[in-house]
């Protein structure tokens, strides 16, 4: 499955061709692989807000080398800027100065980070109307990059000040390659330190739903490569790929109809009884049954909300009342989709489930915070699969180029993403829906 | 008294019908996968078991290393010790109690019993005739030796040697010695055929429930027992016509005969401690075990009579009445072999004259025969019958709880019986 068009419009002929006639030049993006330094180059840092000090803090101990507007570091490879303490619309020229003298150096794979306080807190309107105007800056950054850099946002209400670490890491690294144009909102916890970077998922035990191929396998191998023993889910019928993934990530075959009465016993019975609780939960698995609305069976709309929403549901509640089995800090980590955000012609069971799980995550949120946990949503855009190969040729290319990066994403990018919001350092990211899409124009 | 070995689960791949799903499939192929889907179901990657004990009855030549070849090709720590067993139909629990015993003895603290076959991908052998020609010629020093040699090929060598379901010493195959016998216990039609239709119907309920989502894994595109009939009939058995035995005797079709069938099983057994240590359940422990032969030759007994011999042993050994039992897996090779030895069970002349008891062992409640289906169903890869039947049991005496207890019997080629009891 590989993108032809993109190794095209990288080669010598390719380059110059696509250069003159004005097609898209989707860039081969950065993506992480262990032993990569968080940031290959300097970080240019701007703003003078109440964060400064933390993000400089953060590049030192991923020894990133930092310039600023007064210094010339070469070309960065991260832009960040602090825009918080703004005070009204007028503050805001101070941020395109910087912007728009950084950004003509950044390099291929670069990253913009605008740091933010939130719109809710705001004094009055003017500095709300300041708060929400970077909204729109950084989402229209994030479309005037190329060669695969991304723009994204990252609202720090006051307090959570620790809670910047692990989404700063997250989104300078290669491990973000594929979220763009994204706003994710953090909130004060307890933030856990000196995990090994290398392994931050070191002796967590994680399970993962539809574990047997696609973005499920690719979940289950990054969070085994991030230290986690996973424990690979999926219907009994997919038992021969599962096993595979399962031996090849050192983990353990569970088959289950997670839609069975009994599911949510034989789940948590089982990482009770193996390794006496689970800290890491990923509902990966989803079916789709797609038909427009009015030819659309009973059966086409129930199996699909029973898979991809009510067990969801039920193994979280299930989980939630046996006592100790989500053990203290457990992440709990629910794929929604693009669809669930834009909607989607003859996708409207696939689309309704997707979006029931946003409104989940979000009134579940306080009481994961309560307990010192967190639950979160990525929603996957254009993600190449064998499900994509499979569909027609102009679909597919139309699909995957609709985004600022001009390519379909990989299993592996919203891998990344979850097993970032599986950190314990991600303690701070509670009730977020993070869209792995490139930016897609769908639903933006 | 030495410690019992614990049944913590097993894997099998499901049946296939022979020349179909798994035709192309070696057994080391159907081993190793087998292996794999247990390694997976425990996370015993790179990990060592104390022994791996499996065979096959039809084996290729070359594959006289098959258990440690598919030790060597799975994911289990290469360093894994492994070696062969073979006792037709028995061997696949004959290897279960043989780890148990070393398990048992304290000599292992874990290992793997399965067994594999393939009718489909059988071994042929080379014409006898032809065989000795071509060792002639291979050892002939000069080459108009070897020509001479060669000159010695006739065309009827050419034939193979095929591997056949029959009895070497009397010609007949299984099924005309288990015609034999149902004739003579006067096993009907009918009742077989019930026994038929339970199997399959307990069988589909049990994949219903996911009673085996544990237990099997899938391969090469089956997800369930390919000879599983669940909706099979009494009115749709009564239409096969017989093929073992002759005229209106004749009680014994294809639907209430095992089929040949291709697939491998295993069971991961352990000490309770190292069970423990794992995180493991104990499904069961393995108790004790019995064989027993038959002369069916000369001696006039059925030729697969011999777990009716073997079972008394084993009762009066552990002091148990055939009646203390919650299940009872029968091995069901054909419908008429298990009709035909509860039938000598109950009858007071054959427990006198061929058990020298004074009493019957009695009927069984025939409830709690077969619960989850069994060979007829499932079809019989002959040394992975053994394997299925320790898991499923192991399993059913788990979920009744604590203390239950269930017997199992099962018939093999050259008149011999393996059977066993579990207790949870």
């Amino acid at each position: 499955m590989s993108d032809w068009y993109r190794d095209f419009a990288n080669s010598g002929v390719g380059a110059t061709v696509t250069r003159r006639l004005g097609l898209p030049r989707p860039a081969v993006l950065r993506r992480y692989e262990p032993g990569d330094p968080v940031l290959p180059g300097v970080a240019l840092v701007g703003g003078q807000g109440r964060l400064r000090g933390t993000i400089i803090s953060v590049l030192e101990q991923a020894q990133i080398s930092i310039a600023d507007e007064e210094t010339s570091g070469g070309k960065p490879a991260a832009v960040i800027l602090d825009a918080t303490g703004l005070a009204g619309p007028a503050d805001l020229a101070a941020a395109h100065d910087f912007l728009a003298g950084a950004l003509k150096g950044l390099r291929p794979s670069g990253r913009v980070l605008v740091l933010a306080d939130p719109v809710a807190g705001a004094d009055s309107p003017a500095q709300a109307a300041a708060r929400q105007a970077l909204d729109g800056l950084v989402r229209s950054v994030a479309k005037e990059l190329r060669a695969g850099a991304t723009a994204n946002l990252l609202i720090v209400p006051v307090g959570a000040e620790a809670s910047v670490v692990s989404p700063l890491r997250f989104f300078l690294s290669g491990r973000s390659a594929y979220v763009d144009g994204q706003a994710v909102t953090l909130s004060p916890a307890d933030i856990p330190t000196g995990e090994d970077p290398d392994r931050p998922l070191a002796g967590k035990i994680a399970v993962v739903t539809g574990a047997a191929r696609g973005i499920g396998a690719a979940i289950a191998r990054v969070l085994a490569r991030d230290g986690a023993y996973v424990i690979a889910v999926d219907i009994p019928a997919a038992g021969q790929s599962l096993a595979d993934v399962a031996n090849h990530v050192n983990g353990t075959a569970l088959q289950l109809d997670i839609t069975a009465s009994d599911a949510a016993d034989r789940l948590t019975a089982h990482v009770q009884q193996r390794h006496g609780g689970v800290d890491v939960v990923v509902h990966n698995a989803g079916i789709t049954r797609d038909k427009l609305l009015v030819n659309m069976d009973a059966a086409r709309w129930n199996s699909v909300l029973a898979v991809n929403l009510q067990a969801q549901l039920d193994l979280t509640q299930a989980l939630l009342n046996s006592e100790g089995v989500l053990r203290t800090g457990a992440r709990v980590v629910c794929v929604s989709s693009q669809s669930g955000i834009a909607g989607n012609r003859g996708q409207t069971n696939y689309a309704a489930s997707k979006a029931g799980v946003i409104g989940m995550v979000r009134a579940w949120a306080p009481e994961f915070a309560a307990r010192a946990a967190a639950i979160n949503a990525v929603a996957p855009g254009f993600i190449v699969t064998e499900m994509t190969a499979k569909m027609p040729m102009g679909t597919r290319e139309v699909g995957s180029r609709i985004n600022s990066l001009q390519q379909g994403g990989l299993p592996v990018d919203v891998a990344e993403t979850i097993a970032w919001l599986a950190q314990p350092g991600s303690a701070g990211v509670n009730g977020q829906v993070v869209r792995v899409c490139g930016q897609s124009m769908i639903g933006a | 008294m030495t410690r019992q070995a614990a049944i913590v689960g097993g894997n099998r791949i499901p049946f296939a019908r022979a020349n179909s799903a798994y035709a192309q499939a070696s057994n080391q192929d159907m081993l190793t996968a087998t292996l794999d889907g247990l390694v997976a179901r425990f996370g015993l990657q790179d990990r060592h078991v104390g022994e791996v004990v499996a065979g096959a009855v039809l084996k290729h030549s070359r594959d006289f290393n098959l258990t440690r070849e598919s030790v060597l090709g799975s994911r289990l720590a290469a360093a894994t010790p492994a070696y062969d067993i073979q006792q037709a139909c028995g061997t696949g629990l004959e290897a279960a109690v043989l780890v148990a015993n070393k398990i048992a003895l304290g000599q292992i603290e874990s290992g793997i019993a399965g067994g594999v076959d393939t009718t489909s991908d059988a071994p042929m052998a080379l014409n006898d005739d032809l065989r000795r020609v071509l060792l002639k010629a291979n050892s002939a020093k000069t080459w108009q030796r070897r020509l001479r040699a060669f000159g010695g090929i006739r065309p009827g060598q050419l034939a193979p040697d095929v591997p056949r379901n029959a009895e070497p010493r009397t010609g007949l195959t299984m099924g005309d010695h288990a015609a034999i016998t149902a004739l003579e216990w006067g096993i009907s039609r009918e009742d077989q055929d019930e026994l038929t239709v339970a199997s399959h119907r307990n069988l589909a309920a049990a994949y219903d429930r996911g009673f085996f989502d544990d237990l099997v894994t899938p391969y090469l595109g089956l997800t369930r027992d390919q000879n599983l009939r669940p909706d099979t009939s009494l009115e749709k058995l009564a239409k096969l016509r017989p093929v073992f035995g002759r005229g209106d005797g004749a009680t014994m079709t294809a639907g209430n005969s095992t089929p040949l069938t291709d697939g491998a099983s295993a069971v991961l057994l352990a000490s309770d401690e190292w069970a423990a240590a794992q995180g493991f359940p104990v499904l069961a422990h393995l108790v004790d075990a019995q064989t027993a032969a038959v002369d069916y030759v000369h001696g006039g007994e059925g030729l697969l009579m011999a777990p009716a011999y073997a079972v008394p042993v084993l009762l009066a050994r552990n002091g148990l009445s055939l009646q203390d039992f919650d299940f009872y897996e029968i091995h069901e090779a054909f419908a008429s072999t298990v009709l035909s030895t509860l039938k000598a069970w109950e009858d007071p002349d054959f427990g006198k004259t061929k058990l020298g008891l004074d009493a019957p062992l009695g009927a069984i409640d025939r409830s709690r025969l077969n619960v989850n289906g069994s060979s007829l169903a499932a079809g019989h890869p002959f040394a992975a019958t053994g394997g299925r039947i320790v898991a499923t049991l192991a399993k059913l005496l788990h979920e009744a709880g604590p203390g239950k207890r269930g017997l199992i019997s099962i018939c093999a080629a050259g008149g011999q019986g393996v059977v066993a009891i579990l207790e949870s």
